[in-house]
């Protein structure tokens, strides 16, 4: 079962109806027996960073999240601040994330001439660091939605999957063995991110 | 590479989606979530969804109705129509709006704009302006749908609403909208001219060079609606939007 753990931080509806158009059926929930059931895990969330792991916490989770990822190695998804949460910590809070990846999250910062504006949010490309099954058959002009402040720098290149520019080249989706991690929206995303999420329903 | 964003937006009305031509005479055009599904074919880079006659009702935004209409989407949404408090924007966001547009409370309580951009963050912090010309031809400033007339100064509320932290403004011209007749340039340069965030603008858009000429004028985003529910001169209902392709060759 795909499972989509719901610890309190968005809305799930975009993700549910994404996984049934692609013709799969999945289950949200915070149930720790459903979560070990789970064949695939994918771990959403918008908002504050310490607010999602302080959550995590109250439910008890991060013990089910840190066996299934390391002991099972069941493939798991973290979108957006699911991602930044794999972490080992973010710039964006003081609580320490589940460090799942060897990666630490920073604020967007640029030069103070620059027009750009932070949040980093709308439509971007990506660029391939490490090929991934993830992006296998990736339409062409392939494009995703972005709504973010802090970005992954992580501490071993090779995890580096994606980069994308925003005034600079950010780690945009990151991977160690089962663990994938994307900053993007792919439920937000039209065919590329429903491409992506195929990839991973399928390809893990 | 972010490229210009071009928005369809959509009218809600006793949970059906409408048309309006210059704020009146509204003409059902369809179901919401039959629209979102189709462009969701057709790859719409953002939806605007304004609820109006939330204000007018004096009630809340229909938030039952707005999870249905966003489940459905898979790309970023934007909502307007009766948000007068903090709690009201939390509960949007829960629900996975990405943005949330104030118009007539901003201007009654502007301070509303001050704690929402604090909280959530301004990005996801739109506010509206409606803006009508009066017979000399200057820009007055309208309110609850486009029925109350504001003694604000155009210049004036922009760049107060920029200062209490918009991340956004987005600009309907009443006179422009649903003619198909082109945006309002004018407007787009004196906009464009006095504030430093993005802008949304909004209404006359007939043929997709209209695109290009308000973003040739200034403007960082370009919405409507007649162009992308109608077809023909009898004005037959069909959904449609431009090709990405040929959005990137009028919008480079």
């Amino acid at each position: 079962m795909i499972t989509i753990i719901d610890y309190g931080m968005g809305n799930l509806g975009s993700i549910i109806n994404m996984i049934k158009r692609i013709g799969y059926s999945s289950e949200v929930t915070f149930d720790i027996s459903q979560i070990q059931a789970a064949s695939k895990i994918i771990l959403p969330g918008v908002g504050h960073y310490d607010k999602a792991m302080q959550n995590i916490a109250s439910l008890g989770l991060k013990e089910i999240i840190l066996k299934k990822a390391l002991i099972d190695k069941t493939p798991m998804l973290g979108i957006c601040l699911g991602m930044q949460i794999m972490g080992n910590q973010s710039e964006e809070g003081i609580e320490k994330g589940l460090g799942l990846i060897d990666a630490d999250f920073k604020k967007f910062s640029f030069s103070s001439d620059s027009k750009l504006k932070i949040p980093h949010m709308g439509w971007n490309t990506i660029e391939t660091n490490k090929e991934s099954s993830l992006f296998k058959n990736m339409p062409v002009a392939s494009r995703f939605y972005f709504v973010h402040s802090f970005h992954a720098v992580c501490n071993n290149e090779s995890d580096i999957l994606t980069t994308t520019h925003y005034g600079y080249n950010f780690t945009s989706s990151f991977a160690k063995g089962n663990i994938n991690g994307v900053q993007f929206h792919p439920e937000k995303s039209h065919q590329f991110g429903m491409q992506l999420l195929k990839n991973f329903i399928e390809n893990f | 590479m972010l490229r210009y964003r071009v928005i369809p937006v959509l009218l809600l009305k006793n949970n059906g989606l409408v048309k309006t031509i210059k704020f009146k005479n509204p003409v059902y055009i369809g179901d919401p979530i039959n629209t979102v599904k189709i462009f969701n074919e057709k790859e719409v880079d953002e939806l605007i969804l304004l609820d109006i006659t939330a204000t007018h009702e004096n009630r809340e935004p229909n938030y039952k109705r707005i999870e249905e209409i966003v489940s459905e989407a898979f790309m970023p949404i934007g909502y307007g129509g009766g948000i007068r408090k903090i709690e009201q924007i939390e509960k949007l966001f829960k629900l996975g709006i990405e943005k949330v547009i104030l118009n007539t409370a901003a201007q009654i309580n502007p301070k509303l704009i001050k704690e929402a951009s604090q909280i959530f963050g301004n990005q996801s912090i739109v506010v509206a302006i409606d803006v009508k010309k009066d017979i000399w031809g200057k820009n007055k400033i309208y309110t609850h749908s486009g029925t109350n007339k504001q003694s604000n100064n155009l210049i004036s509320l922009l760049k107060q609403v920029e200062e209490f932290g918009a991340g956004e403004i987005f600009i309907n011209s009443i006179d422009k909208d649903g003619t198909m007749t082109g945006y309002d340039i004018d407007l787009i340069h004196v906009v464009n001219e006095n504030v430093s965030v993005p802008f949304i603008i909004s209404g006359g858009a007939g043929k997709t060079e209209d695109f290009s000429k308000a973003i040739q004028a200034g403007a960082s985003a370009v919405a409507a609606g007649a162009i992308f529910v109608f077809q023909g001169i009898h004005r037959a209902v069909l959904i449609s939007y431009p090709k990405y392709e040929e959005l990137e060759l009028l919008l480079r």
